[in-house]
């Protein structure tokens, strides 16, 4: 049995043709008959059946009663154990419960499990992790391939059909490039938008929460769940949370959509350019109008996010000490050696060549060359944006360079593998809200997503455009 | 090459992670070409642009300085590796 939207389960259960209990066992089901694809890095059918209690007590009005969620393994949970991918955080039980997923515990979601995830949200392959790769579900036999990153793991549940939605974090495209790669839809919402509490920080100028699911109204309702102000995180923003969902609105008359030039790039497949034309004359049809845009900075935003995202990582990671929670390297004979051996032990490669970038990025000397000046450079980015935005709506990208490669091909050459967040990056750097769709299939028949830029806070414009686009491939 | 072994020890002492040989040899490499790359944000002049550190749109607000009981003790000492009665337990630092 496969359910298709959020609406559709809460109309079964509210006309009692399924109840909790029996939505549990069916993904129960689902995830036991994937284990083989490593979604979940921690998956408790006892868990599970203790929440359908719970939820069965809650009026029908909450908003996410019984719908199955997958959770993010970065997101703090009380009930379940949190590793944020690594094995620094092995057996790490919190206290407290993430913003986010409280918020979603609150209107009656049922989470299923947590999901796998790059090493402290680093990479795009969901490769990095401690506890080995996922396969991306749509893998042909013998081929097994990624399923992007780093919330490849709750991509690929969505796309697997083992829970209706899923959280992830998005810092440089961790969202956007894994929903391209599995087909499903991935809101990053703009910088701010919701709580970072509870969520295990990578590069906290740059974190953001957001949601994936398989249409973009149920990512509409997921993300007003979601949203909000919250004190313990003194950036979270005031603004009003809109009701995304009931303002839904395809049309698309008088709309003005960019199209930046500097989203052209050479080696970038024409299937790609292909589905990116094909959703320029969509929305052309459906009465917006085009405008070619320049975004003059966008290719100095990868050696600039490579600069900002490790110098906050190397100042964030240094509370992985051995001594507060964790793992601990054992025999060691004095404070500065268990230090070094935790840490040396507890991170895996790409998480410590992270933050040996960061700490030589932000050292004596240094500092000034590298850090403030990719401050500066950012500055310009954002400065694009909002200029740009004073002539159009919304902007159109592809979302990714490519369909999702084979597992393993493009770990030996770090840059090779950075560029994967080539299209994703920059709206990252400016804090903007960005959607990925599918839209299209390449030559293999693996999915190719296409990217909605909109203005600070303008969420609302972005889900419409996809919600519109969403429309041709029904 | 910006940095050779002596400088990324240097760094790896800093950031306290102990690398093997091999693992310096590796990341040097990496960790150059990655500096290499970065070096072209030289190319943008930024002469009298002020440097973004807080994307956030609002400036950051203020609170009441109030004293709230969110941790207990308990709470904050149930995921250490090695705790004894209210204290973290570390190896000894004063002989």
């Amino acid at each position: 049995m496969e359910f298709k939207s959020i609406n559709q389960l809460k109309s079964l259960l509210e006309e009692n043709k399924i109840s909790v209990k029996e939505i549990a066992e069916t993904y129960i089901r689902k995830i036991n008959e994937k284990k083989d694809l490593n979604i979940f890095i921690y998956f408790d059918e006892d868990k599970i059946n203790e929440q359908v209690k719970e939820i069965e007590k809650l009026p029908n009005n909450k908003k996410l009663k019984g719908i199955p969620i997958a959770v993010k393994d970065l997101f703090c949970t009380k009930k379940m154990p949190t590793t944020a991918g690594s094995k620094i955080l092995e057996n790490f039980h919190p206290t407290y419960e993430s913003f986010v997923t409280q918020k979603l515990i609150n209107e009656g979601s049922m989470f299923v499990g947590k999901t796998n995830l790059d090493e402290f949200a680093m990479g795009s392959a969901t490769n990095t992790s401690y506890f080995g790769n996922t396969i991306n579900p749509l893998s042909k036999k013998g081929v097994p391939l990624a399923p992007g990153g780093s919330s490849g793991g709750s991509a690929a549940a969505v796309a697997a059909d083992l829970c209706l939605g899923s959280t992830g974090t998005d810092t440089g495209g961790s969202i956007r490039q894994p929903a391209s790669f599995c087909g499903v839809v991935g809101i990053k919402p703009t910088y701010g938008l919701c709580s970072r509490w509870g969520i295990a920080a990578f590069a906290s100028s740059l974190d953001q929460a957001g949601v994936f699911s398989k249409n973009v109204k149920d990512a509409s309702i997921l993300l007003e769940a979601i949203a909000g102000h919250d004190e313990r995180d003194s950036t979270s923003s005031k603004v009003e949370i809109p009701n995304y969902s009931q303002n839904l609105n395809p049309d698309l008359n008088g709309k003005i959509i960019g199209i930046p030039k500097e989203y052209t790039l050479d080696g970038i497949s024409d299937e790609i350019n292909m589905v990116w034309e094909n959703a320029i004359n969509s929305l052309e049809k459906k009465g917006a109008k085009i405008k070619n845009i320049s975004l003059a900075h966008t290719k100095y935003a990868l050696p600039t996010y490579y600069i900002i995202a490790p110098a906050e990582a190397s100042s964030n990671l240094a509370r992985y000490d051995g001594v507060k929670y964790g793992f601990r390297s054992k025999d060691v004979n004095s404070l500065d050696e268990m230090y070094e051996l935790t840490r040396s032990e507890g991170f895996g490669k790409e998480v410590k060549r992270r933050i040996l970038i960061g700490t030589y990025v932000l050292s004596a000397g240094y500092y000034d060359a590298y850090y403030l000046k990719a401050q500066k450079v950012r500055k310009l980015i954002a400065n694009d944006f909002i200029e740009t935005f004073k002539e159009c709506d919304f902007i159109l990208t592809p979302t990714a360079p490519s369909a999702a490669f084979p597992l393993n091909e493009k770990q030996d050459d770090p840059i090779k593998m950075y560029l994967n967040d080539v299209f994703t990056v920059p709206a990252s750097l400016a804090g903007i809200p960005g959607i990925s769709i599918p839209y299209g299939k390449d030559k293999n028949g693996l999915p190719l997503g296409i990217q909605l830029l909109g203005k600070h806070f303008n969420e609302q414009e972005i889900i419409n455009a996809a919600f519109a686009l969403e429309k041709d491939y029904e | 090459m910006k940095l050779d072994t002596n400088t990324i020890n240097k760094i790896a002492k800093l950031a306290r992670i102990r690398l093997s040989e091999d693992e310096a040899k590796d990341l040097l490499k990496d960790m150059n070409s990655i500096l290499d790359w970065v070096e072209q944000l030289n190319e943008v002049n930024t002469d009298s642009v002020e440097p973004l550190a807080n994307i956030s749109s609002s400036t950051l607000p203020q609170r009441k300085d109030e004293a709230k009981d969110i941790n207990s003790s308990d709470e904050i000492l149930k995921n250490s590796p090695d705790k004894l009665e209210d204290y973290f337990v570390v190896p000894k630092v004063v002989e």
